[in-house]
């Protein structure tokens, strides 16, 4: 038995997404996002959360796996790491389950068409479900962006 | 005695005191004849040693006496000041700063001093350059245990007797059947500290709060109380048996001092302890009778606030802000003649209060500039340079928050100024130039903004070799070169990887220093522009804002979105005519008051999903400047002025062009506040 992990789960397009609970601060609900101009597109926004403004980014549209109209179901999940608070639109959040971290297995190149190096790994969760478990520090990455921006252009 | 609760009073105060050490010992150093100086740092030593006695650091308190017995000789014209004295004392501030700055970061305080001891002991001696020869006394008096009385404590009371407070012994036994001894210990305490000064007690306060004593303590107490009320007040707190309170006189004090040393030679301990306290009450006179020429010291009307405290005020009231502009929002939807007074009323009191928080947090540049005497001092010695620094506006004030910020960018610009600006001794005399070089650093308000100068008479920044360093550094092309103004080519300087010394000195010039300098300045909503002349000297001029979190802005709608603009940067709003806008060399500009300024499209600027001016007869302009130059923003609509409240956007999102930050407005909702000096280009 390895480790026990509290993880928040949730869904992109098809497949089903694990945050550690310990990196989220909070889940809300849709809700108005001012545009910050001369941004990435996936960087939608910024948030009023209680008197903080966090910016707000699609995870769909970070991955490239093409972006949505938000639904009643879509979340934000306001995640903290390395002091950087950022919002993550989601298409759904809908449960907290607990893995043993020695059921995470490496990553293969792709999964569900995101690179494997945003990924931390892959839990199984029994009867076929597999939960892809994100590498936040390289999802949030800066410089990363930067390169998008610059192939942009 | 939560010795915590004065733990931060503790480092607050030796702050203050190394800082008055360092200037007057600066000064003294110019006037070295003046000895109303060196009473003035002798009292500062005086006190430092015996807060830190007081608070147990003994390292701190060997170190200032040894500092204490030379500025003595010297202020009885028994020493005179020489270099090397003062490079030892500033050794020891520094040590004691260390020391201080370890205490702060939860450390003992302890510090390895006995070289710079030695040195002190050497200097009072007076056979300082043969180190050789060296007393052992350092550290080890503090050894003598029980009821011994150290040097410093001993000192302290007799200087106290001497200026007319009464020295207690006091014996306190708590009952026997007395449930919380610490907290017996801790109600007598606190009855004493408001009264005088507890000296020593025996055991000590840490062993009294964990209870680690048996029925009675003993304390040595310094008050201007009578034996007898001292006695009953102790007494009133219950659960004590009896105090026994008895008067000190300089003979049973000098007694106590030195209990264990056998009585063997007497007589010669006698005339030596006589000498000693001699000497003491005639160090005492002198300092009462300085004091009392001294302009008497004025009550201090201020309070220390943690930080911590101030900010969370400052949140609070910000939030409260946001909460009074939705009030006027409703106040007006809703139309009720009561309503709108009330919050009327609510906005001028909110609006006091903000002018009162804000200046809270205001604190004069001093606190950075105060470092910079000594700094300089230090750096044109082993420079080899004459320098003097010339400070004017100290008392101007700034938001905490870019005080703490400004220093480092500071410290740069005048190591640079120092280094690069002024020439060696050698050169100066050659140019024509007096021998010692200055730097004026100065601050002063204008307008919204604070200004920051350092102006050094040097020997400027030549612009061919800023320019034949930028092209060869690739920062520029050559034939970009050439088209540069003088004020485009100095700031080269603050270029990322640039740098114009020849060769690396370890003060400036390693080329990573003044583009830090520009981003931190621009961070904090500033801007430093630099100007000079090419034999004659330099000026690098720093505008910050005068404080950080609270701002008049202008709202303004773009579509259906909002953003508001700083109102220190707006001339004036108007309505333009689409006939007006002239084309000249395919920029669009307008007449304005007389000049010819370009018209910015904000809509384009910030590509605006839902808004553009491009088929308006009239537009809305927004007048904006960025020093002498001017420019008409049009926007969509105007919504009105607003104090708003500055929010980062947060560590993810940094660098995006034209906007400065965000502010939440009354609805709730997130706008963007636009950074007009970036429009300007």
């Amino acid at each position: 038995m390895g480790e026990e992990l509290k993880v928040i789960v949730f869904a992109l397009s098809t497949e089903e997404y694990g945050i550690e609970v310990d990196k989220v601060r909070t889940i809300e609900r849709m809700m108005p996002i001012t545009r910050v101009p001369k941004t990435v597109d996936f960087i939608k926004g910024v948030i009023n959360l209680r008197g903080v403004v966090i910016p707000v980014i699609d995870l769909r549209g970070r991955f490239g796996l093409g972006e949505t109209e938000a639904t009643e179901n879509s979340r934000i999940i306001i995640v903290a790491v390395n002091n950087l608070e950022v919002g993550f639109i989601v298409d759904a959040a809908n449960d907290v389950i607990d893995i043993d971290s020695d059921t995470i297995d490496t990553p293969p190149e792709v999964v569900g068409g995101i690179k494997a190096k945003y990924l931390r790994g892959v839990a199984k969760l029994g009867e076929g479900r597999l939960l892809v478990m994100l590498n936040l520090s390289e999802v949030l990455n800066k410089s990363e962006i930067i390169r998008l921006e610059h192939l942009e252009e | 005695m939560d010795m915590n609760a004065y733990l931060s009073m503790f480092i607050d105060e030796s702050n203050d005191h190394l800082q008055s050490l360092n200037e007057n010992l600066l000064r003294l150093e110019n006037e070295p004849e003046d000895l109303s100086i060196v009473q003035v740092i002798f009292r500062s030593a005086h006190t430092l040693k015996g807060m830190s006695a007081t608070m147990g650091f003994e390292d701190l308190a060997s170190l200032t006496h040894e500092m204490e017995n030379v500025l003595d000789l010297v202020r009885n014209s028994k020493l005179k000041m020489d270099s090397f004295i003062f490079d030892t004392l500033f050794k020891s501030l520094d040590a004691l700063e260390a020391m201080v700055q370890d205490i702060v970061g939860g450390g003992t305080g302890k510090a390895d001093v006995s070289a710079i001891v030695q040195s002190l002991q050497a200097i009072v001696k007076g056979d300082y350059g043969k180190p050789e020869a060296q007393a052992t006394s350092g550290g080890s008096e503090a050894s003598g245990g029980g009821m011994a009385l150290d040097e410093f404590q001993t000192s302290i009371m007799q200087q106290s007797m001497d200026s007319g407070h009464n020295v207690y012994h006091i014996a306190v036994t708590v009952r026997e059947d007395c449930v919380l001894k610490a907290a017996r210990a801790y109600m007598v305490f606190d009855v004493l500290e408001r009264n005088g000064e507890v000296i020593k007690s025996d055991p000590s306060v840490e062993q009294l709060e964990q209870e680690k004593f048996d029925r009675e303590f003993v304390v040595f107490y310094i008050s201007q109380l009578p034996a007898d009320s001292l006695k009953q007040q102790i007494e009133t707190v219950s659960e004590i048996d009896m105090a026994a309170v008895t008067l000190l006189d300089a003979e049973s004090l000098s007694m106590l001092a030195k209990p264990s040393v056998p009585e063997a030679p007497p007589a010669v301990q006698d005339a030596e302890r006589t000498q000693e306290a001699e000497g003491q009450i005639a160090a005492a006179r002198a300092q009462t009778a300085s004091s009392a020429t001294a302009a008497p010291p004025a009550v201090s009307r201020t309070i220390r606030v943690d930080i911590e405290r101030l900010d969370t005020l400052m949140n609070l009231f910000s939030e409260l802000l946001i909460d009074r502009v939705r009030l006027e929002q409703l106040a007006g939807e809703i139309r009720r003649n009561d309503l709108i007074e009330t919050v009327e009323h609510m906005a001028r009191v909110s609006g006091d209060l903000q002018n009162i928080v804000l200046k809270l947090r205001m604190v004069p540049v001093d606190s950075v500039f105060n470092r910079f005497p000594r700094m300089v001092r230090d750096l044109a010695k082993s420079l080899d340079k004459k320098i003097d620094l010339v400070i004017a506006g100290a008392d101007t004030e700034l938001d905490r928050t870019v005080i703490d910020e400004i220093g480092d960018p500071l410290v740069h610009l005048i190591r640079n100024s120092l280094d690069h600006g002024v020439e060696q001794v050698a050169d100066r005399l050659a140019a024509g130039k007096p021998e010692v070089g200055t730097v004026h650093l100065r601050a002063y308000h204008s307008g919204n903004h604070v200004f920051i100068e350092i102006e050094d008479d040097g020997k400027g920044i030549n612009r061919d070799t800023v320019l034949k360093i930028a092209i060869k550094n690739g920062v520029i092309s050559a034939d970009q070169a050439e088209s540069l103004s003088n004020e485009e080519v100095y700031m080269l300087l603050f270029a990322p990887g640039f740098s114009t010394a020849d060769k690396i000195s370890d003060i400036s010039g390693r080329g990573v220093g003044l583009d830090v300098v520009k981003s931190k300045i621009s961070s904090l909503g500033g801007h430093v522009s630099v100007n000079s002349t090419l034999g004659k000297g330099t000026t690098f001029s720093i505008q910050l804002p005068l404080t950080l979190s609270i701002i008049s802005a202008m709202l303004i709608k773009l579509g259906s979105e909002k953003y508001a603009i700083p109102l220190s940067s707006i001339v004036e709003t108007a309505i333009i005519k689409r006939d007006v806008i002239r084309n000249i060399h395919g920029n669009r500009m307008i007449e304005f008051r007389g000049a010819i300024i370009p018209i910015l499209s904000l809509s384009t600027i910030l590509q605006s999903p839902d808004f553009s001016e491009e088929q308006e007869e009239e537009s809305e302009v927004v007048i904006i400047r960025k020093g002498d130059k001017w420019a008409a923003v049009v926007v969509d609509d105007f919504i009105g002025q607003s104090e708003i409240v500055l929010k980062s956007l947060g560590g993810y999102l940094t660098g995006i062009e034209a906007v400065s930050g965000a502010t939440i407005l009354g609805d709730g909702q997130v706008a963007l506040i636009i950074d007009p000096n970036a429009l300007i280009k």
